[in-house]
């Protein structure tokens, strides 16, 4: 283990032209792409503007689930909890959901509505939902997580599979909490306020509208951006060693005087603020939230975009929430266009019918079960996790199969 | 496992081992013991509604039970959380339908056997279709460990864990390419009559009870034969606690590691075979929700623990159809999923035990 950490360290502190440009170059060039986008999405008339943005929320999901299992090696597969809760903090607080209610504070939308009425239900600005949505969840992750994160591997991936399914239950059936209408069941939560800011000069940011994409697409890129600051700080931390401790040897972690449910509980608040965040900032986004918004498959996908691109590697990680978004949106209904297409010509009523979109998940669980045995470090693997992942071919089995 | 307390009067150890007692098992104690104590006020209010949905319960457990036994055979041996097996039971209940529709793949075999078809047919139906679900998922629980578990025997348990999980999509897609989104329907080939119904209405105990029942106890005997008193069964037990020393007694491992995936398989399959027959219906994502059931029955009774999965499963359908009787079938799922969370957090080794739940230095 140490010879591996020496190599990664050593590794990082060669200077050569080719670190130089890892380290600067492409980081700036992606982030003036990144930047530049709206400006090439309106010269070229793609009209991307959406996916993006959609794509942008699932890139900070990923890197949210990636310090939960690519830097501390827990198996999270409850992680839309966090996700829904974030959401519908949004979805509360910033909507006429509560119209016995009537509570304004710093909320960009007009103070009367058309009809010169107060506004019914609780409006706050979204920017400080945003903080309390990321803090709520992370809360939530403090409390799953401090009673079960003394389990061992397998069964911690369980609770959190328990914990996201209660949530979105939860939500289902909170139209009727003692006769209280808290979340409005599967209709869910429409009509969400959209986020402004109030003082600049342009229109389009005084009242994020569905129109001018590009402040959203701002908004989400600054989160983005600021995510995968921290998800770099992180690694580079004290905390961060301490969860490449714990992920390689919890007992001797324990007796090198990490405190294993101190370092791993802040991991799975902290994976937890992210999805919260990236929940809220959806929710003001979409408009509206239902509970199956947020299934199982949610998590999945997440956690596909995270192993795909490669557990720990942050570029990796992005790249893997763009790809599997990608087949998402543009790959399976381009192909199913095709299929079509061939059916038509074949005269064949199977593939001329089929709606292939429908079982993208077919193809997830391929790429899970291919990934596992093929590359199980992905696409882009972090140094140090590969060498773990690939240790069980050449050590004894005995090692292999304590490493949870 | 056997304790090896000095014998002592039962009441004074009784005391002894309130007093060590954490106080977090003392307030579960307390709970469940004000929870029986509201069912047995309901139980003498209304003591046939009780007894009906205790019955329901246990036959809804009974499904479960077999289902669960397939998590903690694969479990005891290898360690493994197999995900795609909820899925497996419900590609059972799929092949049930299919041989009882005497059409597969487009081919005619026989004419459909329905309600409408004679009772001799019927018997012959159910139990062919329960043969060859049986056969059909036992070799698709080989053929998954085959493909997908083997080659990663000696990976980090992470990577098993998400290869399961992937194979739960596939098979959960497989059944959802093979019959589509909605709701399949099965013949309703057994009666839906009240046993009791000479005797008294208040007690409802229906013929479809009883046939759950009649098939899941000799497969429950025809197992316990199995890992008790065969050569494999000993193979079984021998890998289960110590997988180098049985190899090195000359037990072939990976067989074994396939006959408890095949065993599994086996019991899955009669189990979704019967869950159609008994719910009328079946659907792509069943296994899911299920297998979750399932599995939580198995940790409650101590994952690795035959026995324990069996009385797990009988208690996860009573509590749940308690649940949907006095509290309300919306709230069921909920209820469930957090019995599976209390137990793995409060007692993981559940309530027959087992060693595996904690590694070194988690507490309890």
């Amino acid at each position: 283990m140490t010879a591996r950490l020496c190599r990664a360290a050593g590794e990082s502190k060669v200077a050569s032209p080719g670190a130089a440009f890892k380290t600067f170059g492409l980081p700036v060039g992606l982030i003036l792409l990144a930047l530049l986008f709206p400006l090439i999405n309106g010269v070229t008339g793609a009209n991307l503007m959406f996916p993006v943005i959609v794509i942008a929320v699932y890139v900070m999901l990923a890197l949210g689930l990636n310090i939960v299992v690519g830097f501390a090696g827990l198996l999270d597969l409850g992680f839309v909890a966090f996700y829904a809760l974030g959401a519908y903090v949004v979805g509360w607080f910033a909507s006429s959901h509560f119209s016995d209610l009537s509570f304004r504070f710093l909320s960009a939308l007009p103070a009367q509505s058309v009809s010169g009425r107060e506004l019914p239900g609780i409006h706050v600005s979204f920017w400080i939902l945003l903080l309390v949505a990321g803090a709520f969840s992370g809360l939530w992750g403090v409390i799953i997580g401090a009673p079960t994160l003394r389990l061992r591997g397998d069964y911690l991936a369980v609770v959190t599979l328990g914990f996201g399914e209660i949530i979105p239950r939860f939500f289902i059936n909170g139209d009727n909490i003692f006769g209280y209408n808290l979340t409005n069941g599967t209709v869910g939560i429409k009509g969400i306020d959209s986020p402004g800011i109030p003082f600049v000069p342009s229109r389009a940011w005084q009242q994020f509208g569905t129109l001018d994409l590009s402040p959203w697409y701002y908004t989400i890129l600054v989160l983005v951006l600021i995510t995968v600051f921290v998800n770099i700080r992180l690694r580079d931390s004290r905390l961060g060693r301490a969860w490449v401790a714990v992920r390689e040897d919890e007992t001797a972690a324990a007796a090198m005087g990490v405190n294993l449910v101190t370092t791993k509980l802040w991991a799975y608040a902290l994976g937890a603020v992210f999805g919260g965040l990236a929940g809220a900032f959806y929710g003001a986004f979409i408009k509206s939230i239902f509970p199956s918004s947020f299934s199982f498959n949610v998590s999945v996908l997440v956690l596909c975009m995270v192993i795909l691109g490669g557990m720990g590697n942050i570029y990796g990680v992005i790249l893997g929430a763009i790809v599997l978004q990608g087949i998402n949106f543009y790959l399976l209904p381009q192909v199913n266009e095709w299929v079509h297409a061939i059916g038509e010509a074949l005269s064949n009523p199977f593939l001329a019918e089929v709606d292939l979109p429908r079982y993208n998940f077919f193809l997830f669980g391929i790429l899970l079960v291919v990934m596992m045995l093929l590359r199980p470090e992905g696409i882009i693997p972090n140094r140090q996790r590969q060498e773990e992942l690939r240790e069980g071919d050449e050590d004894d089995s005995a090692t292999g199969l304590t490493n949870a | 496992m056997a304790t090896t307390q000095e014998a002592k009067p039962k009441g004074a150890a009784l005391l002894d081992s309130i007093k060590s007692s954490s106080w977090s098992s003392r307030l579960a104690v307390a709970i469940v013991a004000a929870l029986v104590v509201l069912l047995l006020i309901q139980a003498v209010q209304e003591p046939g509604q009780f007894v009906s949905q205790l019955l329901i319960g246990i036959t809804n457990g009974a499904i479960i039970a077999l289902i669960a036994l397939g998590y903690t055979l694969v479990y005891g041996i290898i360690e493994l959380i197999n995900f795609a097996h909820g899925d497996n039971f419900m590609l059972g209940s799929f092949v049930g339908v299919t041989v009882l529709s005497g059409t597969f793949l487009g081919l005619g075999f026989f004419t459909p056997i329905s309600a409408d078809s004679g009772t001799g047919l019927k018997v012959f139906g159910v139990l062919f279709a329960l043969f060859v679900a049986m056969i059909a998922c036992g070799l698709i629980n080989v053929a998954i460990e085959r493909i997908a578990y083997k080659p990663l025997r000696n990976s980090p348990r992470l990577a098993v864990l998400i290869t399961a999980i992937g194979m739960s999509f596939i098979l959960q897609n497989l059944g959802l390419v093979w019959k589509g989104a909605s709701q399949i329907s099965f013949p309703s080939l057994i009666s839906d009559a009240n046993i009791f119904a000479g005797i008294t209405d208040a007690v409802a105990y229906r013929w479809k009870d009883l046939f759950v029942i009649l098939v899941t106890v000799p497969l429950l005997i025809g197992l316990s034969y199995f890992i008790r008193s065969t050569r494999q069964g000993k193979a079984m037990r021998a890998v289960a606690q110590d997988k180098e020393a049985a190899a090195m007694m000359g037990i072939n491992v990976n067989r074994t590691i396939s006959v408890a995936f095949l065993l599994g398989g086996i019991l899955a399959g009669a189990s979704g075979v019967m869950f159609g027959l008994f719910n009328g219906t079946t659907v792509f994502d069943l296994g899911f929700r299920q297998g979750l059931y399932a599995f939580t029955a198995a940790v409650l009774g101590g994952i690795g623990n035959l026995t324990g999965a069996v009385v797990g499963g009988i208690l996860i359908g009573v509590i749940g159809a308690m649940n949907d009787q006095y509290i309300g079938v919306r709230w069921t799922d909920i209820v469930i999923f957090t019995v599976l969370i209390l137990v793995l957090v409060f007692r993981p080794r559940g309530l027959l035990g087992d060693r595996s739940a904690v590694q070194g230095g988690g507490g309890e």
